[in-house]
């Protein structure tokens, strides 16, 4: 090959290789949908995955948003008193906690939590053998690992992120009556008279959005692990990353959809 | 009856079966021998399309394993994995019942309990093992536990893959025992892949030699020692100098 040809070819490779891998994810999340509605189910891996992905991420994800609920209130204090418009605090806080940060910081949370652990299990079953004796055994692991996991973190993110957005208004109001002078009372009426109801609905959506990624990446890259516990590691790795990335850029895509005018 | 003919399987520049051709004839027990790294258990995965081949065909009495309904065509089989592959958040019990209490007609929980508990006892593991976990076990209980849910199902043809490897040689011999009452009893279509001399002796109808990616010699077990192929020489005689290099 001249030399320029080698240059195109080296920037080209990796680029068919990305659009081979989203082809792939896509078939795979596909799949996934096509799988939740045929028979059988099962319920009982449905409900540990609920366990496993909903109830044992509220911590986390409680943490975080109280935490960025107060940091949020300190800011935009900060930025309001530039403008002598401190008394939007209340809303914005619950805005921005609604829309966006509940949503987001939740769904990367639960990135780190879930997807990471899904494709450590999926991963290790399937270097292990697990799934070929799943194949063996009459059982699609498709049915069986994913559909739970997805359905389960799809279910579940709208609640978490229900629950993020009020411990971060909370959060928010702690701040406000401890740290900024505000009065409980006026700050909680304004909090709710400027809330509208597709402000928390839209990140609802999202947070259903970003339960489904979560899933389907941590499933996609542990049953595609690579042998041995090195590739279980990489695999566990590739979930978090795709998982965080996707979620952000879907974040875009779906402000985009719901807010622009 | 399983034929293989023409089975090639490379991954990347490995090019680990070069052209298989076997003939395993209903109720009988084959018992594949070879080196380490031969493709012994990627031959049994191609079977199972648990692998998928890249070149060859492979029937299952007479029609392509590839076509028609795969569930069904699973069901007729039973699978001993080299590493046992329990499901290990599964109760030992739940994993030697998993076929019973799924699929098209599950069995009710306590009849499928018992009927592991049973398997359980004929691999020699006492009814307390069935409420543990695999993590719980020893390494060759855990191969008796795969061993137990490869036949719980009662299935036409079972694969062991290295049943009686880290088994103490009482347990070996019962295991070797089990294969070859089942094979005679149950008139069970058995293929082992085996490196105990004694267990090839003690369950072989027929034995297969892999080497090189091919069948390098097959035949009867009562053939086995008389045949002058220096490659099945060597393996069963376990010499370090012959056709076979030690380095591989
Ligand atoms: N999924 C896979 N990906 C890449 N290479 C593989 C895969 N499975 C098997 N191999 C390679 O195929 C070859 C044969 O492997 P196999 O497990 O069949 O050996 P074996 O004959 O069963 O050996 P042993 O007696 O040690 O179990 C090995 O070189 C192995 O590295
Ligand atoms: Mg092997």
């Amino acid at each position: 090959m001249t030399q320029p040809a080698a240059f195109l070819a080296s920037l080209g490779r990796p680029v068919l290789a990305a659009l081979a891998t989203i082809g792939r994810v896509t078939l795979f999340a596909g799949a996934i949908l096509g799988h939740i509605l045929r028979p059988p189910f099962y319920v009982r891996e449905f409900g540990q995955a609920l366990l496993q992905i909903g109830w044992y991420s509220l911590p986390v994800v409680g943490l975080t948003a109280i935490f960025t609920g107060g940091a949020l209130a300190l800011q935009i204090y900060a930025g309001g008193s530039r403008f002598n418009a401190e008394a939007v605090v209340p809303s914005i806080v619950a805005i921005g906690m609604a829309r966006e940060l509940g949503p987001v910081l939740g769904g990367l949370m639960v990135a780190a939590r879930v997807a990471s652990s899904i494709a450590a299990e999926i991963g290790t079953m399937k270097v292990t053998e697990q799934i070929d004796a799943l194949v063996t055994l009459s059982t699609n692991p498709m049915k069986y690992l994913a559909v739970p996991r997805v359905l389960a973190a799809t279910l579940s993110m709208p609640i978490l992120v229900a629950v993020g957005d009020a411990i971060g208004i909370m959060g928010g109001w702690l701040v406000g009556i401890t740290r900024l002078d505000f009065n409980s009372a006026a700050y909680l009426r304004n909090t709710v008279d400027f809330l509208e109801p597709w402000d928390v609905g839209s990140g609802l959506v999202k947070g259903a959005v970003f339960g489904f990624i979560v899933a389907v990446m941590g499933c996609y890259h542990g049953m595609n692990s690579a042998r041995g516990a090195q590739g279980v590691g990489r695999a566990t790795k590739s979930a978090v990353v795709s998982a965080s990335v996707l979620i952000l850029a879907a974040n875009y895509l779906l402000t985009e959809l719901f807010f622009s005018a | 009856m399983i034929t293989l003919s023409q089975v090639q399987k490379s991954f990347g520049a490995n090019r680990v079966l070069a052209g298989i051709d076997l003939v395993i004839p209903k109720a009988s027990s084959m018992v594949i021998i070879g080196g380490s790294g031969t493709g012994k258990s990627v031959l049994l995965k191609c079977i199972l399309g648990l692998v998928r081949p890249d070149a060859g065909t492979i029937t299952l009495d007479g029609a392509d394993v590839t076509t028609g309904d795969r569930e069904a065509f699973l069901a007729r089989f039973g699978m001993l994995f080299q590493g046992g592959a329990l499901f290990d958040s599964l109760r030992v019990w739940e994993n030697v019942a998993f076929r019973l209490t799924r699929g098209r007609t599950p069995l009710p929980k306590a009849d499928a309990r018992a009927i592991a508990v049973e398997k359980l006892r004929r691999v020699g593991l006492g009814p307390a093992t069935a409420d543990l976990y695999p993590a719980e076990l020893s390494g060759g209980m855990q191969k008796r536990v795969g061993l137990a849910r490869a036949i719980a199902a009662n299935p036409e043809i079972i694969f062991f893959d290295e049943p009686t490897t880290g088994l103490d040689p009482i347990m070996a011999g019962v295991i070797n025992a089990l294969i070859r009452e089942i094979v005679v009893e149950m008139g069970v279509t058995a293929m082992t892949i085996t490196h105990d001399m004694s267990s090839v002796r003690a369950i072989a109808d027929n034995v297969a030699m892999l080497h090189g990616g091919v069948i390098r010699w097959t035949g009867p077990v009562t053939d086995m020692d008389a045949t002058d192929d220096p490659y099945v020489q060597q393996f069963i005689h376990g010499r370090a100098d012959g056709p076979i290099a030690s380095v591989r």
